[in-house]
């Protein structure tokens, strides 16, 4: 610190030796978060079960499949939806941005459980429509239904990131490429997309993960994924521990991705640091 | 069932379901409001403690925000909802070994909400602790300010006006996210749609409802913060 010979008087804040206030705090701090994870490692030795286990680890594992390849399922089909999305939020004419726009706003603007309740209970309340349609075998099924709701859901926040990161690359590079022939398709994905990716990798990261913490929502709407299992477990036995399994599973889960992701980030972007 | 119109279905009065929705709203709106200057408040503290030169302020901040923006919405609520009242009852029956402990379901939503928000409101006011540079600090303690002081009157007002965007995002999902609380029977808006909609049948309608008041929330914060928006840059021109 240079100022701390430049005013010798009024004290600058000493190099933190000993025990100041704030250490004292943070020790105390860190000392709680311990004591917390012990209480709960304790608990979970001291209410070990193996017959809990051997009843619903299975099912959890079941769950598991069943979450991972909702959320799977749903990003690819957002991501398949959000590009005509994108691309009307980014056209020139006003009633395709203005449609593009609705759509996004409703969809980032309500809460994701009222619309999967929307597609599950609400959309399901036509059945002699939809039986007529033919469509009725798509919507009885919760987990369709959930995937339904989560690929429109996640299409809208998708296009959004799509539209930032193409907008983020700066409008020389258009044209740059066309002054080099290239047409527009070839610009986007040999010159654009490259540039785009490395700004869209940690929203679509955050949106992978926000997605997985989402999908608890479909137990609510019978489908048995981990927390729909969870829920059960807990129903048949009173037993808290099933929340805090599957606490710590998602928390697991999360930690991983999120890891993953910026490990990928430092990657791809090793030839911008110096 | 009963061929009633839609308009009756949506009148105010013992027909309709206008009267309950709107109580709903109310309980909506309460919650989030409830939540806001608790979440503020600790995602502040915990910011602060992300970028404290102590070592262990830091990796305590840090674990705070791992769990709860690692952990679904939903568990925490329900690892709350559940857990909190055998905790609780477990401390209680150490002095009276008779208690019972519920917990409201406003009260467990709220601390939950709390939470969460602040979790990821820590995360805005680190960003907007990192843009403020050590020159504010440095100029504050050189003009003879408290620690205490330089916090409160010289980064405190930046840090608003620049963490600001970031929190209205944190206060639009903490609207959504009350709607979780319908889970564990609190009668907030989408807990009194469903009602209606199981009672009436009329379950498109009344979720249509829902979505739309949330959507209406969205929009009347919008225009709210776009007022305190102009009121901060008033101030920041001054």
């Amino acid at each position: 610190m240079s100022v701390s010979q430049a005013v010798a008087i009024d004290k600058p804040p000493p190099q933190a030796r000993g025990w100041p206030r704030a250490r004292i705090l943070g020790y105390a701090l860190v000392g709680i978060w311990i004591l917390f994870g012990a209480g709960i490692v304790a608990y979970l030795v001291y209410a070990w079960n193996p017959e809990f286990f051997a009843r619903y680890a299975p099912a959890y594992l079941q769950g598991l499949g069943t979450t991972l390849s909702l959320v799977a399922i749903s990003m690819v089909l957002g991501a398949i939806l959000s590009l005509p999305v994108a691309y009307g939020r980014m056209s020139k004419s006003p009633i395709l941005s203005g449609l593009a726009y609705c759509y996004v706003y409703f969809f980032r603007g309500t809460p994701l459980l009222v619309q999967t309740y929307l597609v599950y209970y609400g959309i399901g309340s036509f059945r002699p429509e939809l039986e007529t349609v033919g469509l009725w075998w798509f919507f009885r099924e919760a987990f369709y239904c959930g995937v339904f709701a989560f690929s429109l859901n996640t299409a809208a926040y998708q296009a959004e990131i799509l539209r930032g990161a193409i907008e983020s690359v700066p409008r020389g590079q258009w044209e740059g490429a066309a002054s080099l022939g290239l047409h527009k398709l070839q610009t986007l994905r040999k010159v654009v997309l490259p540039q785009a990716i490395i700004v869209a990798l940690r929203p679509y990261g955050n949106e992978l993960i926000l997605m997985i913490k989402a999908s608890a929502i479909v137990a609510i709407i019978t489908v048995y994924d981990l927390m729909g299992n969870a829920k059960l477990a807990y129903a048949k036995s009173f037993d808290i521990q099933a929340y805090i399994w599957v606490a710590i599973v998602y928390l697991v889960m999360v930690e991983i991705l999120r890891h993953g992701v910026e490990w990928i980030e430092r990657r791809i972007t090793i030839h911008l640091h110096r | 069932m009963p061929a009633q119109s839609i308009w009756t279905l949506l009148s105010w009065g013992p027909d309709g379901w206008s009267d309950d929705i709107a109580s709903g709203v109310l309980v909506t709106i309460a919650l989030a409001l409830a939540t806001l200057p608790i979440g503020l408040v600790i995602g502040f503290f915990v910011a602060f403690a992300k970028q404290h030169e102590e070592p262990s302020l830091r990796l305590a901040g840090n674990i705070y925000t791992t769990v709860f923006r690692g952990l679904p919405e939903l568990v925490t609520l329900f690892l709350f909802f559940f857990g909190m009242p055998l905790l609780l009852q477990y401390v209680v029956r150490l002095f009276n070994p008779n208690a019972t402990i519920d917990v409201n379901s406003f009260v467990a939503g709220m601390i939950v909400l709390s939470l969460i928000f602040s979790s990821y409101a820590s995360e805005v006011f680190l960003s907007a602790f990192r843009a403020i540079p050590k020159g504010q600090y440095e100029g504050g303690y050189a003009v003879g300010l408290s620690k205490w002081q330089t916090m409160r009157l010289v980064i405190l007002p930046q840090l608003i006006r620049i963490a600001f965007p970031g929190l209205e995002n944190c206060w639009l999902s903490l609207l959504k996210d009350t709607s979780l609380v319908s889970v564990v029977n609190l009668a907030e808006t989408l807990r009194q749609s469903s009602v209606a909609a199981r009672v009436t049948r009329h379950s498109f309608l009344f979720y249509s409802v829902a979505a739309l008041i949330f959507l209406a929330l969205a929009v009347l914060s919008s225009i709210a913060t776009s007022y305190i928006l102009r009121y901060l840059g008033r101030w920041e021109a001054r």
